[in-house]
């Protein structure tokens, strides 16, 4: 079979200011964007999983008795505190940066 | 290049003229260009662009992929691809058509994709129209394409080749709008000298497109990602791709000068790049036009220098980038100038030419007094009748007396 890709090319061949390109990944996460995070109450989740479910950038991490969240990745949506069944989860704001 | 038609040493069958019209003339630019990929939506007064460019195909004459869309904004979004993939594209479009491909219309200078598309100008709605009229290529005037309008049927074919060699200039890498007036020009019907193929291949050389940014499994990339928000490098990085962008604007008003001068020397036929200068050198006052209106505005010019009048003629070709440096030289040498448009600027009361010649009235330093006339609208024909009375109400026109009003040549035909 053809071969399909090579190691990336030299970006820096080329001038800097005509369209953008990525050829390395970027670092840029959604943690950046938040103004309300997510707080667990331990105490109250069962770990049911629902939360991870939703997510929609995929930022619930498990731990050994609840879930928690990854806060460089949660864009502070809040979909997982509205989808909880036990009113687990609440949503503070952000204060500072 | 050019061959008289009584010359019998041909190297090839192919004939050294054809007779035929702006639209045809345009199809056989784009064929000498060798397009990868062709994929246009017909509109009027543009359709008949598209049937020759798929007869040349079918034909065999052209070796291009047609590709069958379902609309402009579909063209452009395809052709986008093409070009990201390495391919030369031609499209055409016009009036409505423009407004439907808006979106990936506007994004095509800022990915710097060489493309080349034909502007066959209509008038654009409502009122209802499906004539010619520059309207639709005023509107795009901020888009970031270059825009060059064509006075005969001959230039139209001659910049259809030259807007490849000018859009994929290492310095430029920007899209080209070949726009020749609808009807006028799309319709009208004349001799036209046929460069040799084997002339054009050497004159262009091979394409080459996507050096800078591509869609290739060999050479993965991420294709137009975010520049980031405003908490980080992100004002700094659009700011560069914009200078960059504005430079290539820059960059072209240089390489379209090279590239005519390249053209003249190679097929005998030298059209003025930028900014053409008729009888102005003696003149006291100068009508300005852009498009196919110059004929009839040059015989105008012409009438009046039997009479004894000393005015001149100034005609803009390359509008986008606007040639502020050319279009000040020429302005520097008269007292009085009326400019012709055939769209409206709404913002100004004025027409568009008119507004951006008085921009670069203020680089010469003189105030002078400038009228501005409006003709040609929807079809409407602009006769050496009208131009006579353009440049009579021009001559007696005094600074600081120019009535704020654009004065509106077929008001009453």
């Amino acid at each position: 079979m053809q071969r399909q890709s090579r190691d990336h090319f030299d970006a820096s061949t080329i001038p800097d200011d005509l369209a953008p390109i990525a050829t390395t990944l970027s670092t840029m996460l959604p943690g950046d964007w938040r103004s309300m995070r997510p707080v667990i109450d331990r105490l109250k989740c069962v770990k049911c999983g629902l939360c991870w479910l939703f997510c929609p950038v995929q930022c619930v991490v498990e731990k050994p008795r609840w879930f928690d969240f990854d806060l460089a990745v949660c864009k502070g949506c809040g979909v997982c505190a509205q989808e909880c069944p036990h009113r687990a989860i609440s949503m503070i704001e952000e204060l500072g940066r | 290049m050019t061959v008289d038609a009584a010359a019998p040493a041909q190297t090839s069958n192919r004939p050294s003229f054809v007779v035929c019209e702006g639209n045809e003339a345009a199809a056989i630019g784009v064929g000498l260009a060798r397009p990868d990929v062709v994929a246009v939506y017909p509109i009027t007064p543009q359709s008949s662009l598209v049937e020759h460019l798929s007869q040349m195909i079918a034909d065999g004459r052209l070796k291009a992929s047609l590709m069958n869309v379902e609309g402009e904004h579909a063209v452009l979004c395809g052709l986008q691809g093409v070009a990201l993939a390495g391919g030369r594209t031609f499209t055409a479009t016009c009036g409505p058509g423009v407004a439907f491909m808006f979106e990936p219309y506007v994004r095509t200078p800022g990915l710097r994709l060489p493309m080349v598309a034909a502007l066959v100008t209509r008038d654009l709605l409502s009122p209802q129209c499906v004539w010619g009229g520059q309207q639709d290529a005023m509107v795009v005037r901020e888009a970031g394409w270059i825009q060059m309008y064509c006075e005969t049927v001959q230039e139209i074919l001659d910049t259809t080749v030259m807007a490849y060699k000018i859009a994929e200039h290492r310095d430029v890498m920007l899209p080209v709008n070949v726009c020749h007036d609808g009807n006028y020009l799309s319709f009208g019907v004349t001799r036209v000298e046929l460069p040799e193929q084997t002339a054009v291949d050497e004159f262009l050389g091979p394409p080459s497109i996507n050096w800078h940014i591509a869609l290739d499994p060999l050479r993965p990339m991420g294709v137009d990602p975010l520049t980031g928000g405003s908490g980080g490098a992100g004002p700094r990085n659009f700011v560069r791709y914009r200078k960059g962008q504005c430079h290539g604007m820059q960059n072209a008003l240089r390489v379209i000068r090279e590239v005519h001068a390249a053209w003249g020397e190679r097929f005998g036929r030298y059209h003025a790049p930028l900014v053409e200068e008729y009888r102005l050198d003696d003149a006291d006052y100068a009508l300005v036009t852009i498009g196919s209106m110059t004929g009839a505005a040059k015989d105008a010019v012409d009438v009046a220098r039997e009479g004894g009048e000393a005015v001149g003629l100034i005609k803009v070709k390359t509008f986008r980038p606007f040639p502020v440096e050319a279009m000040t030289a020429a302005l520097a040498k008269v007292d009085r100038i009326g400019v012709v448009d055939r769209s409206v600027s709404f913002g100004w009361n004025c027409g568009p030419v008119y507004q951006e010649t008085l921009g670069a009235l203020y680089h010469t330093g003189k105030p002078i007094a400038a009228t501005s006339f409006i003709g040609g609208l929807a079809g409407a024909d602009i006769t050496v009748e009208h131009f006579a009375r353009a440049i009579a109400l021009t001559r007696e026109a005094q600074f600081g007396r120019s009535p704020r009003e654009p004065l509106w040549l077929n008001e009453n035909d």
